[in-house]
């Protein structure tokens, strides 16, 4: 296996646990809860995906981008500029002169083709189907049945952790804007797919105990 | 703060089967509590015991300070009607009668004069977004519409505690989560003390806290995070 195909290969282990709400380090704020939706969210293709809505200056950028996508966790500034020089250097974006005006940068951005392509294709890929929360509970379960500990009380333990991020983002639904339930429902459903491979786990608890200790 | 509704120790058996074996659990007044838990669990059985709705074979059940369990079946009856609101899986309408008819029943049950429960029950149509449909019965109604007309017909008499047994369990999901919206929100407003029973955790996140039937016991839900 090549070193790439073994990098590639430890971010598909690695890089779903971290944007994955049932795994990510559990917090009492629906805020907070949000933005790890958007962990794994591509910044630079986020950022043409809205310079393709119109030409932007890169406080512009980062103004809708913290209004859309940033739920607590705002875009440094640094990484804004960085990234569309990257964009730009890579012809996916293309500056305008400097403009005069308060800020560290009145560049004006635009879109180009190559960007407009890269935001279609990156659009028409469906999110890898990983089965990524399961692979830590299955290895905890199957670790507590084999030192004898009671796998059905850590089970218990994540359950709770996981319905009270589900009453958070339930509150977050209610009283937030329909971009907000939009969110929350996807934390819902991931949240709930959990919940249900949890519930089958502590139903055959025995059978797994008896297959770890043949 | 003092439990409204409690039980301890609670045994109840199907002839041989048994479907509680001990379920002790307390509910404070105003709070919304999710049963869960997997089918034949005993979580419906539990629900039905809390509401005097079966008498329990072992066991004590409180309400408000006084033995539930050891009413005589008229009492219960008259608990059950003037105290208690109900909201099931299906409606559970009345086919003869129309959606206001239906909402106004518990009152009428009570006693209420028809003009004053039909003027009651018509306020809950504007407040669960049922306008226009007071007329209509059970079969022209949608699964929402019919599952909010029962909601008003559960709370429409002030219950103390309604409960209320999978009520999304026959809807899609955002007909599903709209009818918990208005049943938390209505509860809320007016104090209502809800018993909410259901196997599915997004209706569960609706309440305050969760407890788990297992094999006739309930487990409490403690988060340490």
């Amino acid at each position: 296996m090549s070193c790439r195909t073994q990098a590639l290969s430890r971010y598909r282990m690695q890089a779903p646990i971290q944007r994955t709400p049932g795994v990510a380090p559990l917090t009492t704020t629906a805020t907070y809860t949000l933005s790890v939706l958007f962990v794994g969210m591509t910044v630079p293709l986020t950022l043409l995906g809205l310079l393709e809505r119109e030409p932007s200056h890169g406080y512009d950028l980062k103004r809708d981008y913290d209004t859309l996508f940033g739920r607590g966790k705002p875009l440094p500034f640094g990484q804004v500029y960085s990234t569309l020089a990257r964009l730009a250097r890579d012809g996916k974006v293309t500056a305008a002169e400097t403009e005069p005006g308060a800020g560290p940068d009145r560049k004006r951005y635009v879109i180009t083709e190559q960007g407009v392509t890269e935001v279609e294709a990156w659009l028409a890929e469906p999110v890898a189907p990983e089965p990524h929360l399961q692979t830590v509970l299955f290895a905890k379960v199957v670790l507590a049945l084999m030192s004898g500990r009671s796998a059905e009380h850590y089970l218990d333990l994540q359950r709770a952790a996981h319905l009270q991020r589900m009453r958070e983002l339930t509150e977050l639904k209610r009283h937030g804007t329909v971009v907000d339930a939009l969110l929350a429902d996807h934390g819902l459903f991931h949240l709930e797919a959990d919940l249900r491979w949890i519930e089958l786990t502590s139903a055959r608890l025995d059978a797994l105990a008896g297959a770890v200790h043949s | 703060m003092t439990a409204l509704l409690d039980a301890q120790d609670v045994t109840f058996s199907f002839g041989a089967t048994p479907a509680l074996r001990g379920a002790t659990v307390s509910i404070e007044s105003g709070e919304i509590l999710a049963v869960m838990g997997p089918s034949g669990s005993g979580k419906s059985t539990l629900l039905h015991c809390l509401a005097g709705i079966l008498v329990p074979d072992g066991g004590a059940i409180t309400f408000a300070g006084e033995r539930l369990d050891t009413l005589r079946e008229a009492e219960r009856t008259a608990l059950r009607r003037d105290r208690f609101g109900f909201v099931f899986q299906f409606g559970q309408l009345v086919p003869e009668l129309t959606a206001q008819e239906n909402v106004a029943l518990p009152l009428l049950l009570a006693g209420t004069a028809r003009t004053t429960a039909m003027t009651a029950a018509q306020e809950w149509f504007g407040r669960l977004g049922l306008d226009g449909l007071e007329r209509r019965r059970s079969g022209e109604l949608s699964g929402g519409q019919a599952q909010r007309v029962a909601l008003a017909r559960g709370l429409v008499s002030r219950p103390q505690v309604l409960f209320a047994d999978e009520p999304t369990g026959a809807l899609d999901s955002l007909t599903g989560e709209q009818v918990m919206d208005l049943l938390t929100s209505a509860a809320r407003e007016q104090g209502t003390t809800v018993v909410l029973v259901t196997h599915e955790p997004r209706v569960a996140a609706y309440a305050d806290r969760e407890v788990i039937v297992r094999d006739g016991k309930v487990t409490p839900i403690v988060c340490v995070v």
